[in-house]
């Protein structure tokens, strides 16, 4: 790849946790990568519409709010549906195990639940990006 | 205190300690080279007097219950009655917390603790499209009187002392409540509770707010102003530190914040033209407690004695009431681990002796598997025990601020109330905690302090156990508590009958008035209490001030 890789990181759903966000964001950045960061609150639909204007090629989600099996699919979907199909999609927050199929499934490539080292992030991110 | 002829001795005599302890470092090299606190703050190999050698007992502690209340806010603290043991839950319908708040009254649990979803805190009723998955998931979905009335079923509001985690949406919460009691035949003056109604740590840590600093600081001062008259026992605020310690802030800037945020409500209110001590003895604060027990207990009395000098000095309170600095204390959130859930139990018991050697006045004690999910019944009633085993069998809570006279604990607690001071200046010279978090400066200091932390995890600097050292293979846990997925849809139907039965055009006319209001000066308490007697939704009664009040925007860095 001949550009750094460019990462969307989104708190989607109401909860105001933004410390783990934060903290990825600032060490993808420390990794050389460009991050964007959202802010609180974001709906999937303003999530896909900044992923497709900056260009992403990742977007990683944080979410503690429960609303995880609702809100993280509907960002795969309408990616999909706006044609995007080479973004990886990644989440983290306080998501129970029982839960990480279904997410996967639904096309979440990877769920980092707490006390995940920053660097296996960077590492999954670095392995698994499609854009190349 | 000492007499300088002693201090010389003792000075002499810790040289040479020193010269004989680096002596031998060479041979029996310390663990580490720099010893660190919980926050990243130096500790010292020894204290000794010579920490504290300008320490005066009369000005620097005084006794309990009297000026600067350094070593507590009441007279004979825990030997009087033990702290409030209040556990926050909330998830779900009204009728499932219901069932929650009469289990923990029965396993003695002493006051309520309400936590509410997030489209509740953030003004939005259960059919909003935003609400969408979020409803009943982090606490209990409220959308109108008629929920709250279920809530509180069965359970005497002249009884009960009740704590309301809600700030944004606070005084329709706060009508609520009244209007429940109303229904019992309880009159608001013999209510006692405690609101949140802290927003600028909200624009801060939190992020469920609502609308800008200026209506937002009103409906505060409106509270403020209306509790004063009609429900004098209640707590208007909780100026809550722990959520900004749960960002990853440090203690001293815990400290430090916290109060800034704090001296902001009290300038807004002396602004509204009210005396301070009509309102300062009804302000209350929150705090966290982290594992690093004597740090956090040096905090606690360094909040305290800061507090008590700023009501003083700084705004000339007159009433003793005014000055003492209460508190309810969680455990530490953000220091539980996913990995080996049972160990957190231990962390939780540390941190709730740090809560009452530090004076706490109420206590939530986390569960166990709250880096996992909401907590089960079992693991609430573990940190419930936890409480009481430290209360009935530790005996720390059988003489007042036992840990006082600690070299260490006085040096820190000096140290700590000069580092929040030195905040506060800041802060003041940017013009306020307001202006401060319009431009980022507070949630940028707390970030760096968030991200060395971590760094300091992932080198292996800071060894949290289980997580970055004695790790084990470990199967997923089981038995988590997970709230049924139909509340979402069980609460608009409930909203639907709710709007098909009220009468209409009264609630119309309710929010008109309101909306006059809004744009006018009156409190608006007397508004919206109107509104919520009308059954006029928490969405609709938001929804009204939206329009008139606009939204806050937050200020995104990183």
């Amino acid at each position: 790849m001949d550009r750094p890789i460019r990462v969307l990181v989104a708190k989607p759903g109401l909860d105001g946790h933004d410390r783990g966000a934060k903290v990825i964001a600032r060490a993808l950045r420390d990794a050389g990568m460009e991050v964007i960061y959202t802010g609180l609150r974001q709906t999937p639909e303003q999530i896909v519409n900044a992923a497709i204007q900056e260009d992403v090629d990742v977007v990683a989600m944080s979410i503690l709010s429960g609303a995880h099996n609702t809100l993280l699919p509907k960002v795969v979907e309408l990616l999909k549906a706006e044609n995007v199909d080479d973004v990886l999609v990644i989440g983290g927050g306080v998501i129970p195990d029982d839960d990480i199929p279904f997410l996967k499934e639904k096309g979440i490539a990877e769920i980092f639940t707490p006390g995940t080292p920053t660097s296996v992030t960077i590492d999954f991110i670095r392995a698994n990006v499609k854009r190349k | 205190m000492f007499e300088k002829e002693k201090l010389d001795q003792i000075k002499e005599s810790f040289d040479a300690y020193n010269a004989k302890v680096e002596k031998s470092l060479e041979k029996n090299p310390e663990r580490k080279k720099a010893f660190e606190s919980g926050s990243g703050a130096n500790v010292n190999r020894l204290y000794t007097p010579l920490d504290i050698a300008d320490f005066d007992y009369m000005r620097d502690l005084g006794m309990p219950g009297s000026y600067p209340y350094t070593r507590g806010v009441q007279t004979t603290m825990y030997r009087g009655r033990f702290w409030t043991m209040r556990m926050y839950a909330g998830f779900a319908t009204a009728e499932e917390s219901n069932k929650r708040y009469k289990y923990l009254i029965e396993q003695g649990s002493m006051g309520l603790s309400v936590a509410f979803d997030l489209p509740t805190q953030i003004g939005y009723d259960s059919d909003h499209p935003l609400a969408e998955g979020e409803v009943g998931k982090v606490g209990v979905a409220i959308d109108s009187l008629a929920d709250m009335e279920i809530l509180f079923d069965g359970i005497p509001l002249d009884k009960v002392s009740t704590s309301m985690t809600i700030n944004a949406p606070a005084s329709v919460l706060l009508a609520m409540y009244i209007a429940v009691a109303e229904k019992q035949g309880v009159t608001p003056d013999q209510l006692r509770g405690t609101i949140q109604n802290d927003i600028l740590k909200e624009y801060i840590a939190r992020g469920t707010y609502i609308f800008p600093t200026e209506p937002s600081m009103r409906l505060i001062t409106n509270i403020f102003e209306y509790c004063s008259k009609e429900v004098p026992q209640w707590n208007t605020i909780s100026i809550s530190g722990y959520h900004i310690r749960e960002a990853g802030s440090t203690a001293a800037q815990e400290v430090g914040f916290t109060l800034a945020d704090g001296i902001a409500y009290v300038e807004a209110a002396i602004k509204a033209g009210l005396d301070v001590d009509t309102f300062a003895p009804r302000l209350s604060f929150f705090f966290n407690a982290h594992n690093d027990i004597l740090e956090e207990v040096a905090k606690f009395r360094a909040a305290r004695r800061l507090w008590a000098k700023i009501m003083k000095e700084r705004f000339g309170a007159k009433d003793p009431k005014s000055m003492a600095l209460k508190f309810h204390t969680q455990t530490g959130g953000s220091t539980l681990t996913a990995q080996q859930p049972d160990n957190n139990i231990v962390r939780v018991a540390i941190q709730t002796l740090a809560a009452v050697l530090g004076g706490t006045q109420s206590l939530h004690t986390n569960s166990k598997d709250e880096a996992l999910a909401l907590p089960t019944e079992e693991s609430v009633r573990i940190a419930l025990r936890t409480q009481q085993i430290v209360a009935y069998e530790s005996g720390v809570a059988d003489t007042v601020d036992p840990l006082a006279g600690s070299y260490y604990i006085e040096a820190k607690t000096k140290e700590i109330e000069e580092e929040a001071m030195r905040y506060i200046k800041k802060i003041d010279e940017l013009g306020g905690a307001a202006k401060a978090i319009d431009l980022g400066y507070i949630q940028q200091e707390i970030m760096d302090a968030a991200y060395n932390y971590q760094k300091d995890i992932e080198a292996g600097r800071r060894i949290i156990v289980g997580m970055n050292k004695f790790q084990i293979e470990e199967e997923p846990p089981k038995g988590l508590l997970k709230v049924d997925p139909s509340v979402g849809e069980l609460q608009k139907k409930k909203l639907a009958e709710l709007r098909a039965t009220r009468d209409n055009s009264l609630v119309q006319q309710r929010l008109e008035e309101l909306r006059k209001a809004c744009q006018g000066d009156d409190n608006l308490m007397p508004f919206i209490l109107n509104a919520v007697r009308a059954y006029a939704t928490l969405g609709e009664i938001c929804g009204v001030m939206r329009e008139v009040f606009g939204e806050y925007q937050q200020s995104v860095q990183l």
